[in-house]
């Protein structure tokens, strides 16, 4: 799960978390007590319909201000570390 | 401590200028800080140039409102345009936003002057202001005790004067549970009243901004300045925005509702119980009904709540990936390696636990189980309040079970964490707004009345809650 959500845990931390987690889906099982076969299930609680809007440009960022807290950039473009280690292609 | 409106009248007859009142207020901060530790970073220099531009305005006759040289502060969650904001997480030190938020927008143009941005838990996941990425802040009232959270800078801030008012963010009661514990008022609007554009998000179907202030007239004030639909959030309602003409209205003939099962959570300390009840005991002398309401559901909620939230925060925190903005973990040799070791580095504890159970109840499998689940109580939670709301006007009960607790005597069970959110997170899963005003103490701590009314009835909320300061304020 810890990979899955991207998190890196070492070890002892998997097991720390594992007993914690355990012990909050104990509590969340309490949910199977209620009878919810026939409840339509809430995702939003305040009614609204789609609400759109002209499609007319807006102001916006410039390339800059939208790269300005970026780690690595180049050339006008974020920079991403490689899918495959470096030399493994 | 002087209120808003006050001030504003000062400001106006020329008593005092806006550069001498921010000035004041520094000073506040500077005594009271090494105590509180409320703010994350402080803004002097930008405050310096807005109390400027409120002075010339209040000297040029130009447009002043309420808030135009009202020195305030703003949550670590809500973005500042070229002022550092980090949700309270090491992963987003150093993020500048290149906008403002709406809500800071709407203040700046009413005449903000902005003190500082103030300590939350990491991502506002919290109810002690303990899971921040950098400090914890402490409770004015004893500095060995929790402001409550994840909203905890800001209440702390207002309390111990070192702001004249706050914005929080509310997603589960972030501004009801540490306004009720640090003794300030603090209100989450009805879910749509203020848009939510430039909010770091945490669970986007539950969170709401809203105002921490000194008095219910205060926090009236700044959310009609920070209300109303906005094109940049398309929850965001277009709805009349008027909190302030119904306010003195009194509660002479309204039913307030007492819902059976708040008063019978666990963990509700009986100091607690005491004092909310001596309130209601006023407020029914005041002229209200107080009448019996049922919620069957509330023993679901908190596990309702503890899947929808870490299900939408897992989502939303996939964008904290060391591309676009914040920590990145250089030693990295590939992409995959990069995501997990900055995020390992940049997450507190807190935060990897709900990113792991959102995951979990989001995963092809669980997904019926859990999430598609807890939507379902989420319909009947919503529903036991519209029910309740066909008896009375609004639902009054303690906004949190205990008084504030001391740092470090919840962070190892987070279960009983979770549970100071007992009372609050009803009114995000149903999307009502609600209200923290200070009645009263128990053990010489501060203790909250919350008062939940139905959508858009803002303004009553507000009502109730002013009509409790009179009485209360009167005795």
């Amino acid at each position: 799960m810890a990979l899955l959500a991207r998190l890196g845990l070492e070890p002892e931390e998997e097991e720390f978390y594992a007993a914690q987690l355990g012990g909050i889906l104990a509590h969340i099982d309490r949910l199977r007590e209620v009878d919810t076969e026939a409840i339509p299930p809430t995702a939003q609680v305040v009614p609204l319909a789609n609400r759109l809007r002209q499609d007319e440009p807006l102001p916006r960022l410039s390339p800059e201000e939208a790269l300005a807290n970026a780690p690595e950039t180049r050339d006008g473009y974020f920079v991403v570390k490689a899918i495959q280690d470096a030399g493994d292609a | 401590m002087a209120s808003i409106s006050e001030l504003h009248d000062r400001l106006g007859r020329r008593e005092i200028s806006a550069g001498e009142l921010l000035e004041e207020q520094l000073t506040t901060i500077e005594e009271q800080e090494p105590r509180v530790h409320a703010y994350l970073r402080l803004t002097a220099e930008l405050a310096r140039a807005q109390a400027q531009a409120a002075d010339r305005l209040f000297r040029e006759g130009g447009p002043v409102g309420p808030l135009t040289g009202i020195p305030a502060a703003i949550k670590d969650v809500l973005s500042v345009q070229g002022v550092e904001t980090t949700a309270g997480s090491k992963i987003l030190a150093g993020y500048r936003p290149p906008f403002d938020a709406t809500a800071v927008a709407r203040l700046k143009a009413a005449g903000l002057v902005l003190l500082g941005i103030t300590n939350c838990d990491e991502f506002a996941m919290g109810s002690s202001t303990e899971n921040s990425g950098y400090f914890v802040t402490r409770n004015p009232h004893d500095p060995q005790r929790v402001p409550g959270g994840s909203s905890g800078g800001s209440a702390a801030a207002v309390a111990a004067g070192e702001a004249v008012y706050a914005l929080g963010t509310d997603t589960g009661g972030s501004i009801r549970q540490p306004a009720a514990l640090c003794g300030v008022v603090g209100m989450k609007p009805t879910y749509g009243r203020v848009s939510r554009y430039g909010l770091i998000a945490f669970a986007s179907s539950l969170d709401q901004v809203g105002p921490l202030s000194r008095s219910v007239e205060d926090a009236a004030l700044v959310l009609e300045a920070i209300a109303g639909v906005d094109a940049r959030d398309a929850t965001s309602a277009d709805r009349p925005v008027d909190f302030l003409s119904e306010l003195e209205a009194g509660v002479e003939g309204l039913r307030l509702g007492v819902p059976r099962e708040y008063f019978q959570v666990e963990g509700l300390e009986p100091g607690v119980r005491s004092a909310v009840q001596e309130a209601l005991r006023r407020l029914e002398r005041a002229g209200a009904e107080l009448v019996d309401v049922e919620l069957p559901h509330t023993d679901y909620g908190l596990a309702a709540y503890y899947i929808i939230a870490p299900a939408e925060c897992s989502s939303n925190l996939a964008r904290m990936d060391s591309v676009r903005f914040g920590l990145r973990d250089e030693s990295a040799p590939n992409l995959l390696e990069s995501y997990l070791r900055t995020r390992r580095a940049g997450f507190g504890p807190e935060v990897r636990r709900r990113v792991m159970l959102g995951t979990y109840a989001l995963s092809s499998g669980y997904y019926d189980a859990y999430y598609l689940k807890a939507q379902k109580i989420r319909t009947l939670i919503a529903e036991d309040f519209q029910r309740a709301f066909r008896d009375c006007d609004a639902i009054v009960s303690a906004t949190a079970p205990t008084v504030a607790f001391e740092i470090g005597a919840k962070m190892n069970d987070p279960l009983a964490m979770y549970l100071n959110d007992v009372l609050t997170l009803g009114g995000n899963l149903a999307g009502l707004p609600g209200i923290s005003v200070p009645c009263g103490t128990s053990e010489g701590l501060p203790v909250g009345l919350q008062v939940l009314t139905p959508h858009w009835q803002d303004a009553r909320a507000l009502r109730v809650a002013r009509a409790y300061e009179m009485v209360r304020d009167a005795a």
